[in-house]
């Protein structure tokens, strides 16, 4: 087909004038070297450098990770276990007069919730088709540097959830904030150090907001409005 | 996107003199500069990271067949498309060959400089297809029938109340009597009409900050969700990215992540950063069922071992841009192209060619602030001046600039010379200036004495000013005579 053929020509003609481009610069006369190069980096994967304010003690990271989150305009809070969340839940949503309702995925750790102790509290499982007030999603890991919680896509934990509700609250278990985002990252890796990445892995860092009418910050601009953080253990 | 960039000095005087838009323009001052500098200071490893940054970045050039095609391995590997496009032209087709391919009618758009370098609404609309912008500048930008006039604030030029007018006359069936007065109400107006668009799309087209070689995953740092919902719910996820993108590994990632916020915004770390690795699997409840990557050259292979390769470490945070101050003074549009601002001044000339762009490098005071604040620490200054010398050499045969500097050139390299011609001339000077007022209107220089006087000179040059300073403190004398 000669559409087919076309894509291989402009392929190869890019990569072509890329590597004769490069091969004219002094002292990358020697191609093989630099592949060899490129290749080590990509198997070495090297950390660069990682801000040490977030090299501290566990129990520091925790209360830092709260307060970064904080000052992305999310809010906070503790619990010592997940027994505690649907209580902890139920209580955000009457302060915020929001409805008792929420949506969240099958995750493991959110299923094994004794969610019959809020009685009122009516939960649903599944992905969002952006009719829920309010998600629930448990982070697969989260950075104290900046307050970032991280998610990854699937069943347990679905992306739309992330996005569409006009309220998000991002359960965390203490035991997975680490220092920095390179740390969370090694968790994706299988024994052999290779990234095992999902569709889809959202970094969220506050509720979404945009600067975009005269740069005056307004929240809540495609995605939630408000985000709450509980955080177990 | 038409080059205007050859009516620069009509369009700057035109920028100058529109209130409005001076107006609007104030918030990026105010906006960007300060929160970039408490940002960078409250990481002391700032510094650290920019250098690494840069090295990263010239690391990968040197190899970028390699890592690009290590990139398009892992994108294969994890079910995804990659496809090559030689021109902006080339990717339009690309991405409407896919469109055709899977039926499609209405797609969402999250921000991308580089479609807008293809020309990629224009292209798609004559096709019958309906492109809606989703990031809130850009679809401010799109009712006005604009383009974007920065590369991360597309609607800085517009103000509030321009906003609220436009809602009005293109938001059909809303109360013709709500009240629009606040920010807050336009946001929510926008949000609510794009949310029906998200769940309409067939196709979701987003940019890409980056691509990681190591995993095949494509990047984008937002802060308003709009590029998630654009990939997450249209059926099939068109990735835009030019060549340069590709950086090696996650790791890596974490490097320009800890830069781009804080140049960009100033906040620690954007909202929304989110990696995504092929369609939606198996498994997966939610997500696009098809992924494609249209790679973009468009001229950047031609910038390689160049002396404007580094302009290919930009990550484009706009940092250059909110601190330039000939930006503050005439906006993004008077730059006539996709790219304002100092980087743009670089990158434009590379791209459509000095020949329509030789107004962009000295439309700079080369006061060297983008330099400073750059994260890839591109040095702007040295490469206008490049290209005001190519743009120079361009002019030769004809320019009578080129005549006057000739001359210039003749006096200055013969020293007897030019001091017998200069010490008479400066006192002549002296007396003449205050009787004619020759230094309101210098000939030569009318742009500068338009809005300046030229100080009157003091009757001595400065080398006999200089040996005369010697001579009085005793030191060995100078060389002039």
């Amino acid at each position: 087909m000669m559409a087919r053929k076309d894509k291989t020509a402009a392929r190869s003609a890019i990569l072509g004038r890329i590597s004769q481009s490069i091969a004219s610069m002094p002292g990358h006369e020697d191609r093989t070297r630099a592949r060899q190069e490129a290749l080590e980096r990509l198997a070495q994967k090297e950390r660069g450098i990682v801000p040490r304010r977030a090299q501290v003690g566990r129990y520091e990271q925790v209360a830092m990770f709260m307060d970064y989150a904080e000052r992305a305009a999310s809010s906070t809070e503790r619990v010592s276990s997940y027994d505690a969340v649907p209580g902890a839940i139920a209580a955000y949503l009457r302060g915020r007069n929001l409805p008792q309702k929420i949506r969240m995925g099958s995750d493991a750790r959110l299923a094994a919730i004794r969610w019959d102790q809020e009685p009122q509290l009516d939960y649903t499982v599944g992905a969002s088709d952006g009719s829920d007030p309010v998600g629930v999603s448990h982070a697969f890991g989260a950075v104290a540097e900046t307050g970032t919680a991280i998610f990854t896509s699937g069943t347990d934990n679905p992306t739309t959830l992330n996005f569409l509700p006009e309220t998000q609250i991002i359960i965390v278990n203490a035991d997975d904030i680490a220092g920095d985002y390179e740390s969370v990252q090694d968790n994706l890796r299988d024994f052999n150090g290779r990234a095992v990445m999902p569709r889809a892995v959202n970094f969220i860092t506050g509720p979404s907001r945009s600067g975009d009418i005269e740069q005056t910050l307004l929240l809540g601009a495609h995605g939630p409005r408000d985000v709450h953080v509980i955080v177990v253990g | 996107m038409k080059v205007t960039s050859p009516t620069f000095p009509e369009n700057a005087r035109k920028a100058l003199r529109d209130e409005t838009l001076q107006r609007a323009l104030k918030n990026v001052e105010i906006g960007f500069i300060g929160k970039r500098q408490a940002a960078a200071d409250a990481l002391p490893e700032f510094e650290a990271l920019r250098d690494l940054g840069r090295d990263i970045k010239t690391h990968t050039l040197g190899r970028l067949d390699v890592y690009l095609e290590e990139y398009e391995k892992q994108v294969t590997a994890t079910g995804g498309h990659v496809h090559w496009a030689e021109t902006g032209e080339d990717a339009c087709e690309l991405v409407r060959e896919i469109c055709r391919s899977v039926g499609a009618r209405t797609l969402t758009k999250g921000k991308s400089m580089i479609s807008e370098e293809m020309q990629l609404n224009a292209f798609l609309e004559k096709d019958g297809l309906e492109v809606t912008e989703t990031d809130l500048g850009e679809y401010i930008v799109q009712l006005r029938g604009e383009h974007p006039s920065h590369i991360i604030a597309p609607a800085v030029h517009v103000t509030k109340e321009q906003v609220e007018a436009d809602f009005r006359s293109k938001h059909k069936g809303l109360d013709p009597l709500r009240n629009l007065d606040a920010p807050e109400s336009l946001l929510g107006e926008a949000r609510q009409i794009l949310r029906e668009k998200y769940f309409a799309a067939d196709v979701g087209i987003t940019g890409a900050n980056f691509l990681v070689a190591e995993t095949g995953s494509s990047v984008i740092v937002t802060n308003e969700g709009n590029g998630d919902l654009t990939q997450t719910l249209a059926r099939v996820h068109i990735v835009l990215a030019s060549i340069e993108k590709v950086i090696p590994t996650l790791n890596d990632l974490d490097v320009f992540l800890r830069l781009l916020a804080r140049s960009a915004t100033g906040q620690e770390q954007s909202v929304y950063t989110t990696l995504s690795t092929g369609p939606r699997r198996d498994e997966d409840p939610d997500g696009p069922e098809q992924y494609h990557v249209i790679l973009l050259d468009n001229g950047r292979s031609k910038m390689l071992g160049t002396e404007f390769e580094d302009m290919l470490r930009c990550i484009r945070c706009g940092a250059c841009i909110n601190h330039c101050p000939v930006y503050h003074a005439v906006g993004g549009h008077a730059y006539g192209w996709v790219y304002p601002g100092p980087m743009g001044s670089v990158l434009t000339p590379s791209l459509v060619g000095i020949d329509k762009t030789g107004h962009l490098p000295n439309a700079s005071t080369l006061c060297g602030r983008c330099e400073s604040v750059c994260p890839m620490r591109i040095p702007l200054p040295k490469m206008l001046r490049h290209w005001r010398e190519r743009d120079f050499a361009r002019h030769l045969p004809t320019n009578p600039q080129r005549l006057g500097l000739k001359g210039w050139a003749f006096l200055a390299s013969r020293p007897k010379l030019y001091h017998s011609v200069m010490r008479p001339g400066m006192k002549l000077m002296k007396y003449l200036a205050p009787m004619t007022g020759l230094m309101k209107r210098l000939p030569a220089a009318s742009g500068w004495t338009r809005h300046r006087e030229f100080p009157a000179p003091e009757g001595e040059t400065f080398q006999q000013l200089w040996a005369k300073a010697q001579d009085k403190g005793g030191k060995q004398q100078g060389k002039a005579r």
